[in-house]
């Protein structure tokens, strides 16, 4: 990466970036490009969101009311353990 | 018969009598499994297979795998954890079986595009965080889901895997038979242009 980082570059390394994994001194110069351009910072904001998104939904299969199984196929289901 | 409406509330000792009975061949606590976790099972298959048929098909095979390995089922797990993971299996397999989107559309589409500087091109104008957190959990689900739809099978999977199922890179590398390098990649990807779905979505 070079002495600039481009809007392309802290696309291609957002994932480190939101990770930590970016050594210091290139941290800053990501920090310093979000600080001069507005429309990567819209685009960090709502990539954390959609990140954010998708880990609030791991692990639903407790969570509302489960979907209507039609009885066919609970049906179907049990009748092919008898089956076997 | 047991009752076990709602998994969450089930006690370790209700599950430990269902588990004996299920091993003792009881029907009816295979009626009390089937109708109790088939539901929940079932959005987890959909994320997956991205259609609601194949995912009713994903569910049926995870209970027939389960149905034939419950004596080797681990007592350290729990019934739901055992069968949500089967049923990412069945999922995964079915996907793979029937291989037939040709007409998938490409995700560079929905990836941003810079100019040959580096320089972003179009920029979308966002969406507040409050519009995505206003919403109740079952809408944000829906969503979800049909965003997911609109992602090509190989982004959608590693996406799944590794942001909604929480596996880790190496193993979503195992089991989809890519390289760990390759997850990383197409999980960036992915989230790019969930990023755009979603932004299109949110600011119509
Ligand atoms: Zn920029």
């Amino acid at each position: 990466m070079s002495e600039h980082v481009t809007c392309k570059e802290l696309v291609d390394f957002l994932d480190d970036y939101l990770e930590d994994r970016l050594e210091p001194p290139v941290r800053r110069r990501f920090e310093e490009h979000l600080d001069a351009c507005p429309p990567c910072r819209v685009y960090l904001d709502g990539y954390r969101d959609t990140v954010r998104l998708t880990r609030s939904l791991c692990d639903d299969t407790d969570a509302g009311p489960p979907a209507a199984m039609p009885e066919t196929l609970i049906r179907a289901i049990l009748d092919s353990r008898r089956r076997s | 018969m047991l009752s076990l409406v709602d998994p969450s509330l089930a006690t370790a000792e209700d599950e430990r009598r269902l588990i004996a009975a299920l091993r003792a061949g009881d029907d009816a606590a295979y009626e009390t499994l089937v109708r109790t976790y088939a539901p929940r099972l079932f959005p987890v298959a959909r994320r997956i297979v991205a259609s609601d048929a194949e995912a009713n098909d994903a569910v049926q095979d995870a209970f027939i795998s389960a149905f034939k390995s419950i004596d080797r089922f681990s007592e350290e797990s729990s019934l739901r954890t055992w069968l949500h993971r089967i049923t990412v299996n069945a999922a995964l397999m079915l996907l793979r079986s029937r291989r037939r989107r040709p007409e998938q559309r490409s995700i560079d589409e929905l990836l941003p595009r810079f100019e040959a500087n580096g320089h972003r091109v179009d920029t979308g104008g966002g969406w507040s965080t409050a519009a995505v957190e206003g919403l109740e959990r079952e809408e944000k689900r829906r969503l979800l889901t049909r965003l997911l739809d609109e992602l090509p099978d190989d982004s959608r999977t590693v996406l799944v895997l590794r942001d909604i199922e929480e596996r880790g890179t190496a193993e979503t590398a195992e089991v989809l038979g890519i390289t760990p390098g390759a997850v990383k990649t197409r999980l960036h990807r992915a989230r790019q242009a969930l990023r755009t779905l979603l932004e299109r979505e949110l600011s119509e």
